[in-house]
C-alpha cells in the first residue's frame, strides 16, 4: 500500500486518476482503517486529504450558509458555537456516531462516502439539503448529497473524483431540523432506523419540508411522500398520522437480528412523527 | 515497499520512527517506540483500550495510521505521571480499585484525563457518555465512574 498526502484536491484527484488497483481517500479513517484491518478493503493507494489547506475549517458564508472542510470532525461540529444553533439536527446526528474517540476523527464526508444505509449523519444531511463539491480531473461540480450513495458501500463518484467541501444551506427564518435514530441501547450502536426532518413554517403552517429515512433501504432515502404529508398542515394529528404512514410505506428494510422488517417499518413511522414534532418546535423557536 | 519516516512528539519528547504505511499509530507506539501502555483490544475502534490524545483530541490510536502522526503532539498514559508522582486519576483508580485485569485501564485513564481537561465538573451522566467508548469487562464500570467523579471533585478543590 502506498500512502500519499497531497497538498491540493487537484493533486489528490490526479493521484487517484493515475492510480491502479484499489484507491481510498483517507479523512477521519474510522471506516477505512477498520476495513483495512479486517481485510475487507486493502487499498493499493491511500490518499490522505488532511494535509490540504482549509480541510479543518468551518466557515459561515455571506448568504448565511456554511462550508465545512472535509476533515472537520464530529467533535469540532459539536463544539462550534453557532453551527448547532442553525442546524441542531445535523450536529446531533453527527454526534450520535460512535464514541468520544471516534468523534475526534469521524467526518461528514467520510460518513457519506462510506455509503452505509445506516449512517447517522447522512439522513440529517439529506433533510437539510446539504450539497458537496466534487473535485475531478475536469474541475469541480456541486452535487446534492442524495446523489452520492447508490448502494451499500457504493457511491456515484467516478475514478479520480473526491468530495472537496460540504455545503450546508443558510438556515433562514422560522425553520428547524431534527434527527432521531432507534438503537436498542443508549450509545455505541448503529441505527436500526434513523429519520431526519427539516421544515419551515409560515405562521403555524408548514411551507417546506424534507424528510429522510436511514437503515430501512439499501441507501438512505429522501421521502417526498412524507414531505407532502405535512406541507400545508400545522402538524396536527391527521398530518402526523399521514406522515407516519408515508414513512412506513417507503421502507424496504432488511430482516436481521437487530430489527425485523415489521419492526423497522413500524419504527420508521414513530420516529418520523417524533422528529417532525421536534423540528416543528424548533422552527417555532421553542426548546426541543 | 518503502517505509515512511515520521517525526512527531510523544509526551513532550521529539521522536522519529520508520513505519510501514499500513501500520497504525498504535503499532508504532508499541512496536517502534516501546510504549506499550496503549493496548490493542479490538483493533476496530470499539473498545478504547488504545486511547491516546493527538493534538489534544482523544482518539483511538488503532484508527489512525502511524504515518498520519507526522508533526503531531501525542500524549499517552506513559506521560500521565510526573516522574514517580502519579496523576490524581491514577491514585484514585488505585484507591477505588477501579480496575481488575488492567487491559482497559490505560485507555480509561487517558480518556478520563481528556474529559477533566475539557470539563472539570462533569455530571455522572456526562462522564458515562464520555467513557462509553472505553469497554471494561471486569469492573462493571461503577468503580471507574466513582473514581473519575471523586478525582474531579478533588482536583476542583485543589485548584
Amino acid at each position: 500500500m502506498n500512502y500519499h498526502s497531497p497538498a491540493s484536491f487537484a493533486e489528490a484527484s490526479a493521484l487517484a486518476a493515475d492510480a491502479t488497483g484499489i484507491t481510498r481517500f483517507l479523512a477521519g479513517g474510522t471506516d477505512v482503517l477498520v476495513q483495512l484491518r479486517a481485510d475487507i478493503v486493502t487499498p493499493d493507494n491511500l490518499i490522505d486529504i488532511k494535509k490540504i489547506g482549509g480541510v479543518r475549517d468551518i466557515t459561515r458564508n455571506a448568504d448565511g450558509g456554511w462550508t465545512l472542510g472535509v476533515a472537520v470532525t464530529g467533535a469540532e461540529m459539536s463544539e462550534h458555537p453557532e453551527l448547532g444553533r442553525d442546524w441542531p439536527g445535523l450536529v446531533e446526528a453527527m454526534d450520535l456516531i460512535g464514541s468520544t474517540q471516534v468523534q475526534g476523527r469521524a467526518t461528514l464526508a467520510g460518513n457519506l462516502c462510506n455509503a452505509s444505509p445506516a449512517a447517522d449523519s447522512v439522513p440529517a444531511m439529506f433533510a437539510a439539503g446539504v450539497t458537496v463539491t466534487v473535485t475531478g480531473l475536469g474541475g469541480d461540480r456541486v452535487v446534492a448529497v442524495e446523489d452520492i450513495p447508490t448502494a451499500p458501500g457504493r457511491t456515484s463518484l467516478g475514478k479520480g473524483e473526491l468530495i472537496s467541501a460540504v455545503h450546508v444551506p443558510a438556515r433562514g427564518q422560522n425553520a428547524g431540523d431534527a434527527y432521531l435514530r432507534f438503537i436498542p441501547r443508549t450509545e455505541m450502536d448503529i441505527a436500526v432506523v434513523g429519520c431526519g426532518v427539516n421544515l419551515r413554517l409560515e405562521g403555524d403552517t408548514i411551507t417546506e419540508a424534507r424528510v429522510s429515512l436511514g437503515a430501512v433501504a439499501p441507501t438512505v432515502l429522501l421521502v417526498e411522500d412524507c414531505a407532502n404529508a405535512i406541507i400545508g398542515t400545522t402538524l396536527d394529528q391527521a398530518a402526523l398520522e399521514a406522515l407516519a404512514s408515508a414513512a412506513s410505506a417507503a421502507c424496504n428494510p432488511i430482516d436481521d437480528k437487530r430489527g425485523t422488517i415489521a419492526f423497522r417499518t413500524e419504527v420508521a413511522g414513530v420516529l418520523a412523527r417524533r422528529a417532525a414534532k421536534i423540528a416543528y418546535a424548533r422552527a417555532k423557536g421553542e426548546q426541543a | 515497499m518503502s517505509k515512511i519516516h515520521v517525526s512527531t512528539t510523544v509526551n513532550g519528547d521529539t521522536v522519529e520512527y520508520l513505519c510501514d504505511p499500513r501500520e497504525t499509530l498504535l503499532d508504532c507506539l508499541r512496536d517502534r517506540l516501546n510504549l506499550t501502555g496503549a493496548k490493542e483490544g479490538c483493533g476496530t475502534g470499539d473498545c478504547g483500550a488504545c486511547s491516546v490524545t493527538v493534538d489534544g483530541r482523544l482518539v483511538c490510536s488503532c484508527l489512525m495510521l502511524g504515518a498520519e502522526a507526522e508533526g503531531g503532539q501525542i500524549e499517552t498514559v506513559e506521560g500521565m505521571a510526573d516522574g514517580e508522582e502519579l496523576h490524581p486519576l491514577q491514585k484514585k483508580f488505585i484507591e477505588y480499585a477501579a480496575l481488575q485485569c488492567g487491559v482497559c485501564t490505560p485507555g480509561v485513564l487517558v480518556a478520563a484525563k481528556a474529559l477533566l481537561e475539557k470539563n472539570p465538573d462533569p455530571t455522572e451522566e456526562e462522564t458515562r457518555y464520555w467513557l462509553a467508548g472505553n469497554l471494561c469487562r471486569c469492573t462493571g464500570y461503577d468503580k471507574i465512574i466513582r473514581a473519575v467523579m471523586d478525582t474531579a471533585a478533588e482536583m476542583r478543590e485543589a485548584s
